[in-house]
């Protein structure tokens, strides 16, 4: 799965395995992330996501394999070197906002500006609050200027917006994309593949703890997809009128037969409406659309993105 | 050094913005003392306390009906410097002493003659030792001590001991089990730098609650230091660096807050009762002794003793603190080193 050009890696894993007892959790993993993009980790419950990613920042270790930064294998000071926002983490209680931040910056040698930072993040408004009295969002703000304070190259986060609601998820990805343009490079896992097809440059998706699939999300929908969905509902029609659809093909087409719909897979979209139109299939209520990463994922897997 | 700071700094926030605890900390001693204060007051041992030094083994013979006097209690003690002490405060009626000379026949005993119940258990002396044994009397003074006073050292131990064991072994278990030792790992900090700023951050905030404690029971109850404060308060922080140092060991692996609360209440629990906090292990059989000897809670209650009521130096108290000292730098290694973060 990696590139030819290793030298463009500023973190790079090799054959990384991690072992508990009799269950493989990461197999033998290769990854490649290449500096100042968003790198998303994508996988099913299970599938060694966090494993992996705990490998890398040094808080697991390894059963084997390699992991260099910027070419070399990573040593103690690598942890001087990223900034880490865990999937569920806990603060010293009684302890203020911007107390943390100062806390947590007197660890590191470099240091960013936590003015700066209070206004990356905004954090204005909940500054001098007890951190561990904060909303999902300003929480996760939080979290994400912690992982900010040495002024990391990499920023390694596991599945930040879990538990969000759709607003704070946006103001989330809203932050992470002007931590990004400031050439941070951001090593991402996430359940939600709307948030990885919206921040990540490139993606790879694990299964069973091995990289199934590595590249950039338009290049693997490419890939994998051709043409278009239609989308046809059960719902509101009579059987016959849909006997057409039960059938495998319609023209060049595909047809699926889904629980509550037929979905068609087709490239010719122009001809496949008119064969449909030709057959008298009903078509209120259908919807078109590209394929998109939750079928890239379910395709990949097998598995429904929550499973 | 940075980073240790900070530490320290956060972890002192942390406690005394905790309300909660602050209170228990500073009320439970108070609480405790004024209790015993009005409970005991005016109140005395019924029963006559004569001591032997260094057995009384040596007077089967010679003070045969006197040992058979069953309203008295007898006391062996290994250490003279201690019955002499006892004597003086009034806590010891009569002390009985080998002949200082070799060989000699004669009793040597030494009293408080300020107190009555010296002079009765002098009279029960003389009128039960057979005819003709020579009784040598030694007298010294010292004021009494109350039982309130006694106490003070022992309950300043015993809140060192919560404090430090639970204070610190307790919070690091909790750090672990909801994940704030997780994001710690994940920092450039070592396993040392972030035991040794929990073991100041506390030992700095016992240097505080132990003297708020003696101040108060100098006004609540009229107590009196004898030796220097700042004898005492190098004395306290090396007992509880060296109780701060057993929560550490224990909090190293423990991730479930109810074992290590099942771990710190069997380790605390005897020493409370066989410290001498409460009561004094004279007389008390010899494998309670042996025990007690082995508790760190029972040095530190002395060495609390030996500064606060006899006025001793800090020089006097050398091997305790040698001891305390010594542990402590054990201890902070090995859980350093056995450490688990998640």
């Amino acid at each position: 799965m990696l590139d030819t050009d290793e030298m463009n890696y500023i973190l790079e894993v090799r054959a990384l395995t991690k072992r508990y007892q009799d269950h493989l959790a990461v197999n033998a993993l290769n990854l490649g992330v290449r500096p100042g993009i968003c790198f998303g980790l994508l996988g099913p419950n299970g599938a060694g996501k966090t494993t992996t990613l705990e490998m890398i920042e040094g808080i697991l270790p390894p059963t084997s394999g390699v992991i260099l930064y910027q070419g070399e294998p990573v040593g103690a000071s690598f942890k001087q070197e990223v900034g880490i926002q865990f999937q569920s983490t806990a603060l010293p209680e009684k302890i203020q906002v911007g107390e943390v931040l100062e806390l947590f910056s007197a660890f590191y040698h470099r240091k960013a500006d936590l003015q700066e930072l209070r206004k990356l993040c905004d954090l204005d408004e909940f500054w001098d609050r007890d951190a561990t009295e904060l909303s999902g969002g300003q929480r996760q703000r939080l979290l994400l200027a912690l992982a900010l304070v040495n002024d990391p190259h990499i920023i390694f986060l596991d599945e930040p917006t879990t538990g969000l609601d759709p607003a704070a998820r946006r103001n989330f990805w809203e932050l992470v994309k002007l931590v990004r343009s400031r050439g941070k490079t951001i090593v991402l896992t996430t359940h939600y593949m709307e948030e990885a097809y919206e921040l990540c440059d490139e993606i790879a998706i694990l299964d069973r703890g091995v990289v199934i699939a590595q590249g950039s999300p338009n290049k693997l929908l490419q890939d994998h997809f051709q043409g278009l969905s239609i989308c046809i509902p059960k719902a509101g029609h009579t059987e016959e009128a849909l006997i057409p659809l039960q059938q495998k093909h319609i023209g060049t087409a595909q047809v699926f037969e889904r629980e509550d719909a037929f979905e068609v897979l087709t490239s010719e979209p122009d001809v496949t409406m008119r064969i449909l139109l030709d057959k008298k299939i009903p078509l209120d209520g259908i919807q078109i659309r590209t394929k998109n990463l939750d079928d890239l994922f379910l395709k990949l897997t097998g598995k429904g993105v929550s499973s | 050094m940075k980073k240790f700071i900070a530490l320290v700094v956060a972890r002192s926030k942390e406690y005394y913005r905790d309300r909660t605890m602050l209170v228990w900390t500073f009320a439970f001693p108070f609480v405790v003392l004024l209790g015993f204060a009005y409970g005991y007051a005016g109140k005395s041992d019924p029963v006559l306390k004569v001591g032997f030094y260094p057995s009384r083994a040596a007077f089967s013979e010679s003070l045969k009906d006197f040992l058979s006097i069953s309203q008295i209690q007898f006391i062996d003690y290994s250490d003279e410097g201690l019955a002499l002490g006892r004597v003086r405060r009034h806590q010891l009626d009569l002390l009985i002493q080998h002949s200082p000379a070799p060989g000699g026949s004669q009793v040597v005993y030494t009293l408080n003659p300020e107190t009555d119940r010296a002079s009765l258990a002098e009279r029960l002396l003389k009128s039960s030792a057979p005819p003709g044994q020579v009784l040598e009397r030694q007298a010294l003074t010292g004021k009494k001590i109350r039982y309130v006073d006694w106490l003070v050292p022992g309950l300043m131990s015993m809140n060192l001991m919560f404090s430090s064991l639970f204070g610190v072994g307790y919070v690091i278990v909790r750090y672990r089990k909801n994940g704030v030792l997780k994001r710690m790992r994940a920092t450039p900090l070592s396993a040392f730098e972030f035991l040794s700023a929990q073991v100041v951050s506390r030992m700095l905030l016992l240097l505080i609650t132990s003297s708020l404690t003696l101040f108060g029971a100098m006004l609540l109850i009229g107590f009196r230091i004898q030796g220097s404060y700042f004898s005492l308060m190098a004395f306290i922080a090396i007992c509880s660096t060296s109780l701060i140092s057993i929560g550490l060991l224990v909090a190293s692996r423990i991730s479930s807050e109810e074992v290590a609360d099942g771990v710190l209440n069997l380790m605390t629990w005897p020493m409370i009762f066989l410290s001498g906090i409460w009561f004094s292990l004279d007389g008390a059989s010899p494998w309670v002794v042996a025990i007690s000897k082995c508790l760190p809670l029972t040095h530190i209650v002395n060495g609390m003793r030996a500064i606060l009521i006899e006025g001793q130096r800090l020089q006097s108290l050398v091997p305790e603190m040698l001891g305390l000292s010594v542990t402590a730098a054990i201890l902070i290694a090995v859980g350093s080193a056995i450490f688990k973060w998640r």
